[in-house]
């Protein structure tokens, strides 16, 4: 029998470790695909109210087969449910929660994040593409915190946490924290800061995987 | 009599000239007023100017007015999704024009319109190459961009209940543009699954008021695009 050791954390460590650090009560905003998880890992005794931006707050789990509702859906278009508690609104009152600053938390995915906490997650910028923002710009620039979950590199072994994004920002100076399967990073003011390392996971693999300069602060 | 009520979806579409500009509800399949826009299919306008936060799914709706080549210009903020074929194939081969808007930027600029505000400042696209060309200012330190309100020739809706003044509510998440769209056009129509007495809906539950209704028109069951798409349904 071979011991499996594991090395890095799974998509949902990562969301959990992202849950964990959202506090009690919070607003909170989850991005398409990765980060929807974060949902599963609610910690005992916290409770949070998800808003998704076509218009409601108190967003729960995902329906029954059979028990979906067309008319009730999320950002990604998917069926949800409505917690008790939830309420409906239309676009401009769901985006003057966004805008005005009153959605506490919210966790998205990335193609890339600079050293000063720009983001780019909208568009490659190549010519054939279709560009798609939807609410990714309204919501870096409004919510309160704005927390990444991302593999570290990409499929090809790219770096994702860089000096200068390459692709076309969504906003700059707007992300605090990075999750990945390899560490915890932060955006501080002289760049990257490695907060916590994942099992398994030396510094130096994280420096090597690291597209700018960043320091050990676990 | 106030009555707002009109016979079919072809008669409450049957003026909209070519070159119209059209803002159209929903988000996603949920709120989008489909026989309405089928109708307007069979009537034939052309040229027109759709503001839509997405560009529809499947060959139904939407997507089956783009597909017509009835439409010239997109204002929207997402025009792919998984089901969305049409629209990227006919960009791609530039036959129709994209204003790509953020979500909360759209939804603004449509409720600005409405409400006679003929543009405003958002912090949303600063420092991104959507906020190229237009004017940027600072307010307490912080920069922003001025976006323009849009107003439209015609709104198409989807409401859940309606009376024949033009009273509206909504259901769930099928609310999202709708109630700001009916606002920023000339001329509002909608379609309604149910038509109740005046008097029916609190007054304290009305989403649309009926100040900003023109013409309804009863559906009582209104397709469900996803299961048209299911089925392999394409319009006309």
């Amino acid at each position: 029998m071979t011991e499996v050791i594991q090395k890095g954390w799974t998509r949902e460590q990562m969301a959990e470790l992202a849950a964990q650090d959202i506090p009690n009560g919070a607003i909170v905003n989850l991005g398409i695909g990765m980060p929807e998880l974060v949902a599963k890992f609610v910690p005992e005794g916290k409770e949070f109210i998800y808003h998704t931006e076509n218009g409601m707050l108190g967003m729960g789990p995902t329906p029954a087969p059979g028990e979906e509702d067309h008319e009730l859906i999320n950002a990604g278009k998917k069926s949800i449910t409505a917690i008790p508690g939830a309420s409906f609104f239309h676009h401009a009152d769901s985006f003057t929660m966004i805008r005005g600053g009153h959605i506490d938390v919210c966790v998205l995915g990335t193609m890339q994040v600079s050293e000063q906490g720009d983001i780019a997650n909208w568009s490659t910028g190549a010519e054939n593409d279709i560009p798609g923002v939807g609410g990714a710009m309204d919501l870096v620039q409004g919510v309160k915190t704005i927390y990444v979950i991302t593999t570290h590199v990409t499929k090809k072994g790219d770096a994702k946490l860089v000096e200068h994004c390459s692709y076309p920002l969504t906003g700059k100076k707007v992300i605090s924290r990075i999750y990945t399967d390899l560490a915890i990073v932060d955006v501080g003011p002289d760049g990257f800061e490695c907060k916590r390392l994942a099992p398994g996971v030396s510094f130096d693999e994280v420096v090597a995987k690291t597209g700018a300069r960043i320091i050990d602060k676990t | 009599m106030i009555n707002k009520l009109v016979a079919s979806a072809a008669e409450a579409v049957a003026d909209i000239p070519d070159g119209a500009t059209i803002m159209i509800g929903g988000f996603g399949e949920a709120g989008s007023p489909t026989e309405l826009i089928h109708a307007l299919i069979d009537q034939g306008a052309k040229n027109l100017t759709v503001i839509s936060n997405n560009t529809g799914n499947g060959e139904v709706g939407l997507a089956a007015l783009i597909a017509a080549e009835r439409v010239d210009k997109m204002i929207c903020s997402f025009p792919k999704s998984s089901q969305s074929r049409v629209f990227p194939a006919l960009y791609q081969a530039g036959k129709i024009e994209l204003e790509l808007v953020p979500q909360g930027t759209i939804a603004e600029r449509i409720r600005a319109g409405g409400a006679g505000i003929p543009a405003f400042y958002t912090a949303t696209t600063v420092g991104t190459i959507l906020a190229e060309g237009k004017e940027l200012r600072s307010f307490d330190d912080r920069e922003y961009v001025m976006e323009h309100s849009l107003t439209a020739d015609y709104a198409l809706v989807k409401c859940q209940a309606a009376d024949r003044m033009g009273n509206l509510v909504y259901n769930k998440t099928a609310r999202n543009f709708n109630p700001i769209m009916c606002t920023a056009a000339t001329t509002t129509i909608v379609q309604t699954q149910e038509l109740v007495d005046v008097g029916a809906l609190d007054p304290e539950v009305i989403v649309t008021p009926c100040v900003y209704v023109n013409r309804l028109v009863q559906i009582a069951k209104p397709l469900v695009e996803s299961e048209l798409i299911e089925q392999g349904v394409s319009y006309p």
